[in-house]
């Protein structure tokens, strides 16, 4: 269970608070995915946890160890950065080799050609071939152990990078959007491959992104961050459909969320623009109404709308319409054979969702409990 | 409307293509003809000079072939200038190369004053090295000058810096590498400016503790273009070297400080022998030449990652 703690980071860069007293674990083993816009603080925190930037508050624990005050080298971290950070000057397998040799020969053993001479060299030298030979097997580079970062495409110096990584086999991994500089085929095909490396590793990892779809297939947990403060840590499946906050809600889920203004009755019934929707809420005030585009569906009766253009995906369409009475834009997502019975751009129709997966928010943005059709009312 | 007169109005294809050739021609005269008055044509003059026994106010001159090189090979005044030359850039181009590095190092890891120390040790490029040379003659003065008074005071004597044959190239060294040393500094400093700051934070998470580490690992190597720049650079000037020498010893004394450069001017302005001073200059290309081929060829591979 010794993995990642970060207890309660502060950051600033001049007057700008970048983070906000942000805590989080992960457990060796573990695969936590940090993700949030540009600009939110993911990439300080992790460079505060690789020892690269210093917090201003706030501790961090790898492996069982306070290591707030160490240098990075001295934290057992491996970090991939977005840039992958090879050496160019370097071979493929003398870039693996870098962070070995920093660590288990000496000054003098380093030094090129009599360096391998020294008592201790051959044999730390020896180890490290197979060492690095092992992490180059791994990522498949067995054949371009000889070649210059310049000479390989993106996804081998990727590949070069996470065996520079795995090498010393360390404690924690960090990975910086490790992926964003890939074409969109190889990022899909790298993902499970990451996810292979890291159950092999039994380390713990963080990883930050900016990409949701990456978040949600990869990570044990993920961890949604805005405005230098985590909003929410949760598996995927409860980010998705049980975020606690509006902001996680319409981040995560590609269309995003339909979100609609609501407002709770003195009766407590949820009207969308006096409409009546199926719910109950707590007390009377206004409220934000969201619902996943999956979860909404053309129909007779219920909330009216006007189709407005219809995008086919291949697997899904998605039908854009609009709600007139809070000029609200909606997208709907609907099974490739609802195509004939769509309502042509331009016509009125209803949409329908279903009660038990819809989401109430507070305005401050928090969730609110929701009872439907059962007339009670509660918060969570 | 107008369609039809456009037509009318432009040229047919071969005209616009003759039209077009002639403009060329035209708008690179200038450029043409000042090359080849400022530089092909004096180049090739020198050559033809330099196989003459031509002197200044003679009436006629004769082909000599390569006399004017084998008389080289026994001047004692020119194999003395060739040897100050070869020591003075190995003195300049290490002492200045090094220095820079060091201080551009020192620099770029300051956080205030980069703009105040860059302009500092710029000023002596951008200055006149013949009224700077007066300014060393007066600090070098044996008797009068700065520093022999502080090395009185320290009671280490007072050496005779540029009228001792023992000590003036060192003291016309020490000169070379002072004035080289911003130069290369500003492109030092340019070079590490674009070292991406990612692999330095590589470095450190790879286990790279000590600056010195950092330094082997990523700065000296991703340096490398532009070292190589600055060695040919430094090199070329160092070879160049003539208005120190003009100003504060002209060559002396016991020709001790002769070097290329001030043995051409000698030879073809105080002895008007231009033949052979054109063979000099000769050789003076010929070595430059070697050295930017040294550059392209050999070392480019090495420090080109590609």
């Amino acid at each position: 269970m010794a993995g990642i703690r970060i207890q309660s980071v502060t950051k600033r860069f001049g007057s700008t608070q970048v983070l906000r007293g942000v805590s989080l674990d992960v457990a060796a083993g573990e695969f936590v995915a940090l993700v949030g816009p540009s600009g939110c603080g993911k990439t300080t925190l992790m460079r505060i946890v690789a020892g690269i930037e210093q917090a201003d508050g706030g501790a961090i624990d790898i492996g069982g160890r306070d290591v707030t005050r160490l240098r990075p080298g001295d934290r057992d971290v491996a970090m991939v950065f977005q840039s992958y950070a090879l050496y160019p000057h370097l071979t493929v397998a003398e870039n693996i080799r870098v962070p070995l040799a920093l660590r288990r020969l000496n000054a003098w053993q380093r030094l090129p050609a009599i360096g391998g001479l020294l008592p201790g060299a051959a044999d730390a030298n020896h180890l490290m071939e197979q060492d690095v030979r092992r992490a180059a097997e791994a990522l498949g580079l067995r054949a371009l152990l000889d070649r210059r970062p310049a000479q390989l495409s993106g996804g081998q110096r990727q590949r070069v990078a996470l065996a520079r990584a795995i090498v010393r086999r360390p404690k924690a991994f960090l990975m910086d959007e490790p992926l964003s500089n890939l074409d969109a085929s190889l990022r899909v095909q790298t993902r499970r491959e990451i996810v292979d490396i890291h159950r092999q590793s039994g380390a713990a990892t963080l990883y930050v992104t900016h990409d949701q779809s990456e978040a949600l297939t990869m990570a044990d947990r993920v961890a949604v961050m805005q405005g230098g403060e985590l909003l929410q840590v949760a598996t995927p499946e409860a980010i998705y459909a049980d975020p606690q906050d509006l902001r996680v809600a319409t981040f995560i889920g590609s269309p995003r969320i339909n979100t609609l203004p609501a407002e709770t009755g003195a009766d407590g019934m949820v009207r969308v623009a006096g409409h009546p929707v199926g719910l109950w809420g707590a007390r009377p005030g206004p409220l934000t109404l969201a619902i996943r585009p999956e979860d909404l569906v053309p129909a007779g009766t219920g909330l009216p709308a006007v189709a407005e253009a219809v995008e086919f995906l291949g697997e899904s369409l998605l039908l854009h319409a609009r709600h007139e009475a809070t000029r609200t834009k909606l997208v709907l997502r609907l099974p490739p054979e609802a195509r004939a019975e769509l309502p042509a751009p331009g016509a009125a129709f209803h949409l329908q969702f279903d009660t038990t997966r819809a989401l109430l928010f507070g305005p401050e943005g928090r969730r609110v409990g929701v009872s439907a059709l059962s007339g009670e009312a509660a918060f969570v | 409307m107008s369609d039809a007169a456009l037509t009318q109005a432009l040229p047919r294809p071969a005209r616009l293509a003759l039209g077009e050739t002639a403009t060329a021609w035209l708008l690179s005269a200038p450029a043409i003809i000042a090359y080849l008055l400022m530089l092909l044509l004096p180049t090739l003059a020198t050559i033809a000079l330099a196989f003459t026994d031509f002197e200044l106010g003679a009436t006629g001159f004769a082909w000599i072939g390569l006399d004017n090189f084998a008389e080289m090979l026994s001047d004692r005044g020119f194999m003395t200038s060739l040897r100050n030359t070869i020591i003075y850039v190995g003195l300049v181009t290490p002492g200045s190369i090094a220095g820079a590095l060091a201080l551009a190092l020192l620099i770029e890891a300051g956080t205030r004053g980069r703009t105040f120390f860059r302009a500092v040790f710029f000023l002596p490029v951008v200055s006149l090295t013949v009224a700077m040379a007066a300014a060393w003659q007066y600090l070098l003065h044996p008797s009068i000058g700065p520093l022999n008074a502080m090395l009185r005071v320290a009671g280490l004597g007072a050496p005779e810096w540029l009228s001792s044959s023992s000590t003036v190239l060192l003291s016309l060294a020490a000169i070379g590498i002072w004035e080289n040393l911003g130069f290369n500094l500003v492109l030092f400093l340019a070079g590490l400016t674009a070292i991406p700051r990612e692999l330095y934070a590589a470095a450190e998470v790879d286990g790279a503790r000590h600056a010195w580490q950092r330094f082997r690992l990523v700065t000296w190597p991703m340096l490398g273009p532009t070292t190589l720049f600055v060695l040919t650079i430094t090199m070329i000037r160092a070879v160049r070297v003539f208005d120190t020498v003009a100003v504060l010893t002209q060559g002396g004394p016991n020709k001790a400080s002769q070097v290329l450069l001030y043995t051409m001017y000698e030879e073809g302005f105080t002895y008007f022998r231009l033949g052979y001073s054109a063979a000099i200059t000769l050789v003076f290309l010929a070595i430059v030449l070697a050295m930017m081929w040294l550059q392209t060829k050999v070392l480019d591979k090495r420090v080109h990652y590609g």
